[in-house]
């Protein structure tokens, strides 16, 4: 047997750097003259980096309040008592008592905080329908399915918003109130509740239906809230271009949070007199207890913070980068010594 | 068709049991057997079709879809699929659906374009024309018409269709000259007899008209036995029976040669022809890598498989309280509060299996796919391996083995037309001490050659001139070379200026070139004829000389004899043989000088024969003639009897001188060899030729050198004694330094060791193999196993191809499991080079069987060097960080897993897996002991793979709890804005995605442009994407939850910070390992790498990379390393042990200091130069 014909004609190969696997190239090596240097170099530059975050971060105040309602601890248990086993729960209202010796820096941050909410949950956090909240009219009559069991009414009506996020919404609301001198009256401070979302997410990704006959709630006719809603969805806010699904505080509770101890943005105080922060004096938060957390053994919090150009209070990273720097100097110093050695040795050896 | 090879099947295997179980009747011509014969049942034959691929065109998708899935990740990856299809899961089906229909995809395009090269070649073959013979006429047809019982008939140099049984020849005593090159690798010609009672029948007609059967056993792969017999009926008579040997058989693939024509009927066709049978079918092959690909993904599965199931279970232990399991804000749907318990849980744990599949990479496999693929083309493009002779360059059959290339432990060449061009030139003659050259003959005059051998004076006295014509008859006269009958008559006859017209032809290629060597002394052999041999003589006489007797070469005498009679009527005899059956009888003459020549004509690798003469006077020839009679019509002991006689003449013979032949080694074959063996490969020559031929061949490539002190395993020693005592006395030498061996094993060059060379023979062999009566065989194959691994070179002759393609096999599955390589030529090493790990087919002479079942071809032997040393290094070492890299960078991927592995991150790891040169072309090829580095699948043990894991697994939780903590209680943005869990996730991502490729920067050794704007352009591809992906409300998409996420999180300080930060972390500890590693213990080619230049290398690079971790005395002060101590403890024990040999001499101390303290670590060119 013998093979006849080849397959492949023979062609000579070109000879370009390419083919031939010899392109120009830089060949660097981690060798420890190149390492050193830079060990000691980030790690001086990581260690400036974290002082600076660090005292930046230690700069910001926080104020938190815990008014879950843990029995005695504050006017709140009232409220979660009476709350206790009942769904929904009655409507409620109780306060937070505070005092500020100096002034609070501004802006101020009106933060919510819950805790133990899984907000992370696949089965949560998948059941929305992003097209019934942008505006589409055919999603908003039928929701997906993985809105279920929020998906129909029992009416067999269509939930809108449907889904788990939506018929979760947090529904507790504060106003702050300030008594500038001890006795006197309590003035309401004005809390800034628009921009509080992100404006994409409230300028483009949630819009509302089309109007029908300029009528928000016609547009929104022969759709069901979500059970656990007292209000339809039109009815949110009487702001017309804060109500519906373009609702600044539904907006803020449709991002859902990555962790089961989440904080939510409430409020900003930047109006009136309060632009610059806090002034010292008694304060006093009214709060509408209405969200039920202890059925899962969550809690709820508020909290006043201030904010810097890096965000919030947060330690962590200023600490991590001194960490990280200073282990960049020691094992530089390490590899120093081993090099060094190594050098010696390797000078001997060869002698 | 199919019954008739299920019977084959059956009978082959039955075969050992009895000897004629089965029989096929042919019908000569298709012509029924006159009445009264015995009545046959009809069987059905295959046709003449050859069939080599693997699909048709209708079982080509279900096959190769069944084929695919019988991988394990490619039914792991469907079972996932189905999965997904079924039950709810996190992720869509399409994630995984998608690359793995695309990995189908590409591999079933791959193979079925490979089939169809097979198809076209098989086509090729089938369809080209065979003569045959129809009622009495020539009729051509395609080779696959062809059936059994037709009569063929075939020209000069054309090879044979199927088996045949000879007819008749058109030469008048009915032979016919046959070569089976490229069957056993044999190019000698050999003679087959056409059956007695047809060699009459020359024309067509008379073929035609031919009236017999052939009665012959089953088809059997055994290429030299047959057993068959042939009725031939005639008009009146009784049909005449006659037996059929071998010697009447034309095997399929054989060529024939020097004969005009023959006529044959087709007994075996198609697969069942011998050479068919002797095929192996094409297994799919495994590369190492691969094995240890699937390994590694065991383990990721049986992680995989654990984490579900603690997944599963902590979910439920995390549900068991109510208000977690169906907290007020998330309640289930009716459906799924009904569903079983049992069930509920079963699918929990299927959509975790599903949820953390990415951590097996399906693209890994598309990647790797298309790194070998294109890799290939690296070889093809190769433009040191194109060969300017013969206008080609290699060929990649398979591109799945490239990696495999540099791991080969064991090579496996044939020798004829491999290691050796398979071109006998006479070199030289050493007549009395005289040394004679042909090359510098001027006008027909002998000049002795002055080199070495003391001349007694330059001008030969009379007696000296009288011995050196003598010896030039001799060398004319003693031969069985025949002369090929030119046209014209007078060819022969012109004179020996006008160049040599004759050619000539014999069984040895060693006795063509002797008597075209003495032709080119003077001394021209013309004919035979009417048993006179006619010589030309210096003098341009002829000379007739009778013929009377010859003793003809047989392999155990090692010599041959003729006994001729001058014109002058004086009777000598010829004798000519190996110089160890020579001497012992020589009587007379300068025997030491000639052993000298002859010793040292061995070591260099010539083929060296004898020559001796005696003169007789007629009463003792006429002695000899009765021994020779008796001996020659004796009954019984035939052969016995003519050895006896033979050795009784042959005797007191004169020494006249000795021929040396070479057998041209290919081009730089030994440079070849040397740096293989070098390179830590122990290279074996399997080889069907004879001992002496192979042996110098050996010596010649430097397989065997001057102190190799061989050890001989073959039939004539056994009979001696028993194997097993052979085997016993063998593996004793061989042990006896065993205790040094298996250090100095590494280094294999130190020159104080003794190596040893193995030889053994195919009797030999088979004899080891066979099973004996209790079954124990393996005893005296681990015996002889064990005495090949402690010789440094071997050489198996007289091997059939099966025999080969059973060492390899013996090789490849002891305990070890090294990889094993086969390289030849011919088509007797298809079946060696399909049972080795990786075949290469060297593009030869002798048609290309070898290089089209090969997995890669390359034209000449030399080309090993590169491919092995240049090309299998850097395919393994793209290769294997490819692999670890993908188990690295899947680890911690459930982000958002199938863009991410496919897009963002394959391919900077595919161009730097198709660019990757850690180390210079030219400083691998100077330096084979670098390949020492990466043999036994160095770089993908254990070790590696689990610091690959652990490394993947510390940068998974940098990742995680980096941005956990980052993100806890607290806004990051200075509007005080809260960011979501998907800014949670693409911060991880996008963390990830910068760590996984600037570690791939970090590995990454060769800078080209392309890595370059590969690595970075990924990069940049990943934050475009991310921008465009997240900047657009995707119409098509019906979730938006990644709508300006990623824009959000960057316009973030914080973010960029803890970017910059995490990334950091997860790298340091790498390029910490990276550093210290190569101060502390480098590698060799480590340290070739540091110096940038190969000079003082050449000396260090006799040591082993074990050895060279020079500086043991830093483990202990290294508190760094805390991860290292995995380093086992027997690498500081071997350090300890190479501190004592490593001493490089002070000379090269200087420059070395130099190059390893200078910043920069690319010496130029120049000084290389000037260094080396």
């Amino acid at each position: 047997m013998t093979w006849s014909a080849t397959a492949r004609g023979a062609h000579q190969p070109d000879n370009t750097a390419f083919t031939q696997q010899r392109l120009p190239a830089w060949q660097p090596l981690l060798s420890a003259s190149i390492a050193l240097p830079l060990f000691f170099c980030a790690g001086l530059a990581f260690i400036g980096l974290g002082l600076g975050l660090y005292y930046s971060s230690n700069g910001i105040k926080e104020l938190e309040y815990d008014y879950t309602g843990d029995s005695g601890t504050g006017n709140c248990s009232v409220c979660a008592a009476a709350g206790q086993g009942r769904a929904p729960p009655p409507p409620c209202s109780c306060a937070w008592y505070f005092s500020l010796p100096e002034l609070f820096q501004g802006p101020v941050y009106l933060y919510y905080e819950l805790t133990n909410f899984y907000q992370n949950n696949r089965r949560y956090s998948v059941s929305r329908d992003d097209a019934q909240l942008s505006g589409l009219p055919s999603a908003l009559r039928h929701p997906v399915n993985e809105c279920a069991p929020y998906q129909f009414s029992a009416a067999g009506l269509p939930i809108a918003p449907c889904g788990a996020i939506a018929n979760s919404l947090f529904n507790d609301s504060f106003s702050l109130w300030h008594q500038r001198l001890p006795g006197g009256l309590y003035v309401e401070v004005p809390l800034d509740r628009s921009g509080i979302a992100w404006w994409t997410d409230y300028h483009v990704k949630f819009r509302n239906p089309p109007l029908v006959n300029g009528s928000l709630a016609l547009a929104f006719q022969g759709t069901a809230p979500p059970p656990n809603w007292r209000r339809p969805v039109y009815e949110l806010s009487p702001d017309p271009n804060n109500t519906g699904f373009i609702n600044q505080d539904f907006v803020v509770w449709m991002r859902t949070a990555a962790l089961p101890t989440f904080r939510k943005l409430y409020a900003r105080i930047r109006q009136g007199n309060y632009s610059a922060g806090l002034p010292r004096g008694a304060y006093r938060v009214n709060i509408t207890y209405n969200y039920p957390v202890r059925a899962f053994g969550g809690h709820k919090l508020l909290i006043f913070s201030s904010i810097s150009w890096m965000g919030g209070k947060n330690p962590f990273l200023g600490i991590a980068y001194l960490v990280v720097g200073s282990l960049c100097i020691l094992t530089g110093f390490v590899m120093l010594i081993v090099y060094i050695r190594y050098q010696d040795q390797d000078d001997d050896y060869e002698e | 068709m199919d019954c008739s090879l299920v019977r084959t099947l059956v009978h082959r295997y039955c075969a050992g049991e009895e000897n004629w179980v089965d029989s096929r009747t042919i019908y000569v011509g298709h012509r029924e057997p006159p009445p009264g014969a015995e009545a046959y049942i009809p069987q059905r034959y295959p046709d003449n079709r050859i069939v080599s691929s693997k699909y048709t065109f209708w079982n080509f998708i279900p096959k190769n879809l069944f084929e695919q899935f019988r991988r394990v990740a490619n039914f792991y990856f469907l079972i996932i699929f189905l999965v997904q299809l079924i039950i709810d899961t996190p992720t869509s089906p399409v994630t995984s659906g998608l690359p793995l229909f695309f990995v189908i995809t590409v591999t079933a395009i791959k193979q079925g374009y490979e089939d169809w090269l097979r198809h076209k070649a098989d086509n090729a073959m089938n369809q080209c024309p065979v003569h045959f013979i129809q009622h009495g006429k020539l009729v051509r047809k395609q080779s696959r018409k062809l059936r059994v019982g037709d009569i063929v008939m075939v020209k000069e140099d054309e090879t044979f269709p199927c088996d045949l049984i000879f007819l008749s020849s058109n030469r008048g005593d009915g032979t016919c000259h046959v070569t089976t090159a490229s069957l056993d690798g044999e190019s000698s010609h050999k003679t087959h007899y056409a059956v007695q009672d047809t060699k009459g029948f020359h024309t067509e007609e008379d073929i035609g008209g031919l009236h017999a059967t052939i009665e012959c056993e089953q088809p059997q792969p055994d290429l030299y036995k047959f057993v068959g017999r042939i009725n031939v009926y005639s008009d009146l008579n009784d049909p005449v029976v006659r037996p059929l040997g071998s010697e009447n058989l034309l095997l399929r693939g054989a060529t024939l040669k020097n004969t005009e024509k023959i006529f044959g009927v087709a007994i075996y066709t198609g697969m069942e022809t011998k050479m068919a049978l002797n095929y192996q079918s094409k297994s799919q092959k495994r590369s190492a890598v691969e094995k240890s690909m699937n390994a590694f993904l065991i383990v990721y599965l049986c992680i995989l498989i654990s984490k579900a199931l603690i997944n599963t279970v902590l979910k439920y232990v995390w549900q068991s309280e109510p208000f977690r399991d169906e907290p007020w804000y998330n309640q289930k749907t009716e459906s799924e509060r009904q569903r079983n318990l049992f069930l509920r849980a079963f699918t929990d744990f299927l959509a975790f299996m599903v949820l953390f599949n990415y951590i097996i990479p399906v693209s890994m496999y598309v990647t790797v796919e298309m790194q070998k693929f294109l890799g290939s083309y690296f070889i093809t493009w190769d433009e040191d391996m194109f060969d300017e002779e013969t206008g080609e360059g290699p060929l990649v059959n398979t591109s799945d083995l490239n990696e495999e290339l540099g791991q080969v432990e064991y090579i496996f060449t044939d020798k004829t037309g491999t290691l050796t061009e398979n071109n006998m030139e006479f070199k030289e003659c050493c007549i009395e001490g005289h040394v004679y050259v042909p090359h510098v003959i001027c006008n027909g005059q002998v000049l002795p050659e002055s080199s070495g051998i003391d001349m007694i004076d330059s001008s030969p006295s009379v007696n000296g001139r009288e011995r050196e014509e003598l010896f030039f008859r001799a060398l004319c006269l003693c031969h069985t070379v025949q002369v090929k009958d030119n046209d014209s008559v007078d060819g022969p006859r012109k004179s020996p200026d006008g160049g040599t017209s004759c050619v000539y032809i014999s069984s040895s290629p060693d006795e063509v070139a002797l008597v075209e060597g003495v032709q080119r002394l003077g001394f021209t052999y013309l004919r035979l004829k009417d048993s006179y041999m006619e010589l030309l003589n210096r003098e341009n006489h002829v000379e007739r000389f009778e013929l009377l007797e010859i003793l003809s070469f047989d392999s155990v005498r090692r010599r041959m004899s003729v006994i001729v009679k001058s014109a002058t009527g004086e009777i000598y005899l010829f004798c000519k043989g190996a110089d160890s059956s020579i001497f012992p009888r020589v009587i007379e003459g300068k025997v030491d000088q000639i052993r000298a020549r002859v010793e040292r004509n061995a070591v260099e690798g010539l083929r060296t024969l004898c020559v001796a003469y005696k003169r007789l006077i007629q009463e003792e020839y006429e002695g000899i003639c009765k021994l020779l009679q008796a001996a020659k019509v004796a009954l019984q002991d035939r052969e016995k009897k003519l050895a006896e006689a033979y050795e009784q003449i042959e005797k007191d013979l004169i020494l006249l001188g000795a021929t040396a032949v070479e057998d041209r080694l290919q081009e730089k074959a030994a440079d070849t060899i040397e740096a293989l063996q070098k390179a830590g490969i122990k290279v074996w020559v399997l080889t069907g030729d004879k001992m002496e031929t192979a042996a110098a061949t050996c010596y010649a490539c430097k397989l065997f050198r001057r102190n190799t002190q061989l050890l001989e395993l073959t039939t004539k020693r056994i009979e001696e004694q028993s194997l097993h005592d052979v085997l016993f006395e063998l593996s004793k030498t061989v042990l006896r330094h065993s205790g040094s061996l298996t250090r100095d094993n590494f280094s294999g060059l130190s020159a104080d060791m003794q190596d040893y060379g193995l030889i053994i023979d195919g009797a030999a062999l088979s004899l080891i193999m066979k099973p004996r009566e209790d079954g124990s065989s393996s005893n005296y194959r681990e015996l002889f196993l064990e005495i090949c691994r402690s010789c440094s070179a071997v050489l198996c002759c007289r091997m059939a191809p099966l025999q080969k393609a059973q060492i390899v096999k013996l090789i490849k599955f002891s305990k070890e499991h090294p990889i094993t390589l086969a390289v030849g030529d011919g088509a007797n090493d298809v079946s060696m080079i399909l049972e080795a790990h990786v075949g290469i087919g060297v593009i030869g002479k002798e048609g290309r069987q070898a290089a089209r079942n090969s997995d890669y071809a390359i034209p000449k032997f030399k080309h090993l060097k590169k491919m092995l040393l240049v090309h299998g290094h850097f395919y393994y070492i793209r290769i294997s960080e490819l692999v670890q890299y993908f188990f690295y960078k899947t680890l911690y991927d459930t982000a958002y897993l199938t863009l991410y592995n496919i897009s963002f991150t394959s391919l900077p790891i595919l161009l730097y897996s198709l660019m990757e040169q850690h180390i210079g072309i030219d400083v691998l090829k100077r330096d084979p002991t670098l390949y020492r580095d990466v043999a036994k699948n160095a770089l993908l043990r254990w070790r590696v793979f689990i610091y690959w894991t652990l490394l993947g697994l510390f940068d998974a939780l940098v990742f995680f709890f980096g941005a956990y903590f980052m993100f806890e209680n607290t806004t990051v943005t200075s509007n005080g804005q809260i960011f979501g869990n998907w800014t949670f996730g693409t911060l991880v991502f996008t963390v990830m995605v910068f760590t996984v490729t600037l570690k791939l920067a970090l590995d990454t050794h060769y800078w080209t442009w392309i890595n370059h704007f590969v690595i970075w352009g990924s990069l940049l591809f990943y934050v475009v994407f991310s921008l465009l992906w997240g900047g657009v409300i995707w119409p098509f998409l019906n979730y938006q939850r990644m709508y300006y996420v990623f824009i959000q999180m960057l316009s973030s300080g914080p973010a960029w910070l803890a970017i910059v930060l995490l990334v950091t972390i997860s790298l340091l500890p790498d390029v910490l390992k990276k550093v210290l590693c190569r101060q502390l213990w480098p590698t060799a080619t480590e340290r070739v790498q540091q110096n940038g230049c190969a000079q003082p290398r050449d000396r260090d690079s006799e040591f082993t990379p074990l050895a060279s971790l020079q500086s043991p005395g830093y483990q202990s002060t290294c508190p760094s390393a805390a991860w290292y101590s995995s380093r086992s403890q027997q690498v500081t024990l071997a350090a300890w042990k190479g501190k004592v040999s490593v001493e490089p001499p002070p000379a090269l101390s200087g420059s070395r200091h130099h190059c390893s303290s200078s910043p920069s670590h690319s010496c130029p060119g120049s000084r290389v130069q000037l260094l080396v």
